[in-house]
């Protein structure tokens, strides 16, 4: 087996037909992190133990004859994601020897499934970051040039799917951290609609933007996940009772008809990469090939998206962080990293009296209006195209102390989590020997056509067939 | 001068809904072993999230109309930000300025809110290995509670006392919380000042008395405020703003934490929780669940039995009493007035007593058993000349003798007869 190119799809089918079994399989996982990942940093946590038992339990119902969708599949889980019993620090030293009493929503949809729980993923510091540098432990590294970051916040599960740790890495976004790290490390990342996949357990960072989503090296792969993932829980208030359709069945369908739109605000922006938009551009001439009607849209409040996503999320962020005071477990507040404090300070300020409403009154009255921009856009559309990122993967080190330019990598990713509809990164090319993924955006519950939009896109091109060489 | 009182009222009130207000974990927290009625959630611990409990909605909403409410076709809870080691998540979730009910009244006091927040959890102050610790129960944590919140519209202590009495009278007839001061499920808090009688501004301070548990202590800590505030104005001074507790055994209130600035709990709408919005006939659903209430229910049982005013106050008390005074007067067979001298005199346990029981019982100790005259009246002759000694003591003036005589004719007839017709005829056979 070649764990650099293996796909679920192939996984399963070499499990189900007893090529490999999955002690094989997870043996074959653990001894390529124990050699590979000192040089990248993927996991915080790795439970060796634990997924061999698991993959020796799946063993026994695949020779019962047993099937699941993901019966023996390896998936390492962002450290944001609640594992009983297995330490969960989201990436932040505060709650460094924390172990939760219970298991997320979605990390039970993983193990009721039949996936093996490899491990916990390094990442910023409760998602806050776009590098993976604001890990409280150690940066993570991008495995297609490691003097590169692999994007963030959830850059450890990204690169434990690159780099052939793992069949899927579980990831949050909140403004970018699924997508970015997708598109930094060539691989397919799902940003759900708001509320598709049940927060319950996945540790807080902004209540309101966060969403569940998952990374994996194929269309195909990903659609299958969200098959598991998506539907309402009876934990989260904020997961409608919208039915959950068979997403891998929207695959292979034509994109004759199909509606694109590009928002032309993003790609007069000064900031976009030339590289960028050429790979971009050529991307989005495929998809026309392919038989979509390509055509300029607006986004008119783009510019206040930044300084709208800016006083949110720091506010949510200031109330979410205050249950880490050291009183029932974790140490005390001065282990706070530099970020987590400074998202502090802002949203504490913005809730301040007498600032209420100039900041988080102000910037809850642009949301709806950015939220507006993506319902009228894409009543014209059926989806609207966009690069995930201004810039391909960029140097460790080099935004680290210009928090305002790291803020800005996230300019075309963060107005969706804004409106709270999907969108999905598929690899789209490369800049040199770095990777540049391409942002799909649909309506709320509309992922279906995102997959078959990606999919008949995938097929086309099989970008991801161009593995990272470690 | 002579100055009034301006007070307002701050009620608590905890539910008594099965399960806490986020989550599964019994609500029923008193007396139990600490930190058994927890779960992630009540916890708040990392990733947990709040599902609203509906039951808690409703009763909230079922109160806010009892004292008259509008009920807003949209609200939300709000999150209320605060260090305390009680408060595990470091925020408290309420309302803040779109509450399930608005602008109610009740015995002419205007209630400004009715809303809805979690408790918090308990401190213990204890020495553990000689060390003087503080622990924290979470039991509480999560409970379902409810503020009232009165405009300064009470003018005398007297008014506030019946004007809390009348709202746990009210509470109790919901069926929504034990309303248990001592239990503390049902806290007090009065906002007093005084002014020039006369004036109609608000003064410009006030001073909150916090959780207190008796109604009688309200009345007794405004008492002592109002002195303490006119003593101060008369000489000059204009009281501080601040939050007193009231002392009981000194019979005092003494200062806890002076309010300068308004506090800054940075309020903004819970994200983990979707607005409520109502329609309508939700809210007329919930309206049809309200009983007859404490003032409407004593009007028609003064109209209906014919009852007094006290008999009336005593019999509606309570919803269970009233209940089962009806219940009797379906049996339909005794007068209502003589069914409340029994029920209120004679303590009946209405918990005990069935309804048809307690009619049976009062019919058997009433009734009287048809004697024909004849046979009466040759029982007294017997009795009479079985008893010369105790006739001449009777003629001599000695009461207890016609007490015997009376007494030997029950016997002879075995408790039957008219009793006054008894005495009658001795008296009569007797004298002539």
């Amino acid at each position: 087996m070649n764990l650099l190119t293996l796909t679920i799809k192939e996984a399963r089918r070499a499990l189900q037909s007893k090529e490999f079994s999955a002690v094989e399989l997870v043996r074959a996982y653990i001894d390529r992190i124990q050699t590979h990942d000192s040089k990248l940093g993927a996991f915080l946590t790795v439970d060796e133990s634990g997924a061999l038992s698991q993959a020796k339990r799946a063993d026994a119902q695949i020779a019962k004859g047993i099937t699941k969708k993901l019966l023996g599949i390896p998936v390492a889980c962002k450290d944001l994601y609640s594992t009983r019993a297995v330490r969960t620090t989201a990436g932040a030293k505060i709650i460094d020897t924390y172990k939760p009493p219970y298991n997320a929503t979605v990390v039970d949809r993983y193990l009721e499934a039949g996936a093996i729980l490899m491990g916990k993923t390094n990442e910023d510091a409760w998602g806050h970051g776009s590098s993976g540098e604001n890990s409280d432990y150690f940066p993570t590294r991008n495995p297609y040039d490691t003097t590169h970051v692999p994007g963030g916040s959830s850059s450890g599960s990204a690169v434990a799917v690159a780099a052939g740790f793992s069949l899927v890495g579980t990831g949050t976004d909140t403004g970018s951290s699924i997508r970015l790290p997708a598109s930094f490390c060539n691989i397919v990342g799902m940003k759900p609609t708001y509320g598709r996949v049940p927060r319950y357990g996945v540790i807080s960072m902004a209540s309101s933007f966060d969403t569940i989503g998952h990374m994996t090296r194929t269309v195909y792969d990903n659609a299958l996940v969200y098959e598991v993932t998506a539907g309402a829980d009876p934990r989260d208030a904020t997961t409608p009772q919208v039915p959950v359709p068979m997403y891998t069945e929207s695959l292979g369908k034509s994109l004759k008809g199909l509606r694109a739109g590009i928002p032309k605000e993003y790609f007069r922006s000064n900031g976009i990469d030339k590289g960028v938009r050429e790979v971009t551009m050529t991307a989005i001439g495929k998809l026309e090939s392919l038989g979509m009607r390509v055509e300029e849209i607006s986004l008119p409040h783009t510019e206040y998206a930044m300084a709208c996503y800016y006083v949110l999320v720091p506010s949510e962020i200031s109330s979410n962080l205050s249950r880490y005071d050291g009183v029932r477990f974790g140490a005390t507040r001065d282990t706070f990293g530099a970020e987590a404090k400074r998202r502090i300070m802002l949203g504490t300020h913005a809730l301040s009296a007498g600032y209420y409403d100039a900041f988080y009154h102000k910037a809850a009255k642009v949301r709806t209006l950015i939220k507006q921009d993506f319902e009228k856009a894409l009543e014209k559309v059926d989806v609207i195209l966009a690069p995930v990122s201004p810039t391909p993967p960029f140097k460790l080190g080099e935004k680290v102390n210009d928090p305002l330019a790291m803020y800005l990598s996230d300019i075309f990713v963060c107005p969706v989590n804004i409106a709270g509809v999907p969108a999905l990164s598929v690899p789209c090319g490369f800049a040199g020997i770095l990777p540049i993924g391409l942002q799909i955006i649909g309506k709320q519950f509309g992922e279906q056509l995102l997959y078959q939009v990606a999919s008949a896109y995938e097929n086309e091109t099989e970008w991801y067939k161009k593995p990272a060489i470690l | 001068m002579t100055y009034e009182p301006v007070i307002g009222m701050e009620i608590h009130v905890e539910l008594k809904t099965k399960s806490k207000m986020f989550c599964g974990c019994p609500a029923k927290h008193f007396a139990k072993e600490p930190n058994t009625q927890t779960c992630p959630v009540c916890l708040g611990l990392p990733g947990a999230l709040p599902v609203p409990n509906k039951k808690s909605i409703e009763w909230t909403i079922k109160l806010g109309l009892a004292l008259g409410c509008e009920i807003p076709l949209f609200s939300k809870f709000d999150r209320k930000n605060y260090f305390y080691p009680d408060l595990p998540k470091g925020y408290q979730i309420s309302q803040y300025d779109q509450p399930f009910c608005v602008n109610g009244s009740l015995s002419g006091v205007r209630i400004r809110r009715v809303h809805l927040e979690e408790d918090t959890g308990k401190l213990q102050h204890t020495t553990l290995d000689g060390k003087r610790v503080t622990l924290v129960d979470f039991n509480r944590s999560g409970v379902p509670l409810v503020e009232i919140v009165t405009e300064p519209d009470i003018r005398s202590p007297e008014q506030a006392k019946e004007f809390l009495k009348k709202l746990y009278q009210i509470i109790r007839y919901l069926d929504i919380s034990d309303a248990d001061m001592e239990k503390g499920s049902m806290r007090l808090e009065p906002n007093i000042s005084v002014r020039p009688t006369g004036t109609k501004a608000l003064p410009n301070y006030k001073v909150e008395v916090k959780n207190i548990n008796s109604f009688n202590f309200v009345k007794k800590a405004i008492e002592f405020e109002v002195d303490r505030h006119i003593k101060l104005l008369e000489s000059g001074e204009t009281p501080v703003q601040e939050t007193r507790g009231w002392n009981e055994g000194k019979g005092v209130t003494v200062s806890q934490r002076r309010k300068e600035e308004a506090d800054d709990y940075r309020y903004f709408p819970e994200p983990d929780i979707p607005p409520a919005r109502w329609d309508s006939s939700q809210i007329i659903g919930i309206k049809l669940q309200i009983p007859e209430l404490p003032d409407q229910k004593a009007a028609r049982f003064k109209k209906e039995y014919q009852l007094n005013d006290y008999d009336t106050a005593l019999l509606t008390d309570t919803k269970q009493l009233a209940d089962y005074f009806e219940e009797c007067v379906k049996i339909n067979k005794i007068p209502a007035k003589k069914l409340v001298n029994w029920i209120i005199n004679k303590k009946v346990d209405i918990d005990d007593v069935l309804p048809a029981t307690l009619v049976k019982s009062i019919i058997a100790a009433t009734a009287v058993v048809a004697i024909p005259d004849e046979d009466l009246e040759k029982t007294v002759q017997t009795v009479i000349a079985e008893n010369p000694k105790a006739v001449e003591d009777y003629k001599k003036g000695k009461q207890q003798a016609m007490m015997f005589l009376f007494g030997a004719v029950l016997k002879q007839l075995k408790g039957a007869g008219d009793k006054n017709l008894i005495r009658e005829l001795l008296e009569v056979k007797i004298k002539s």
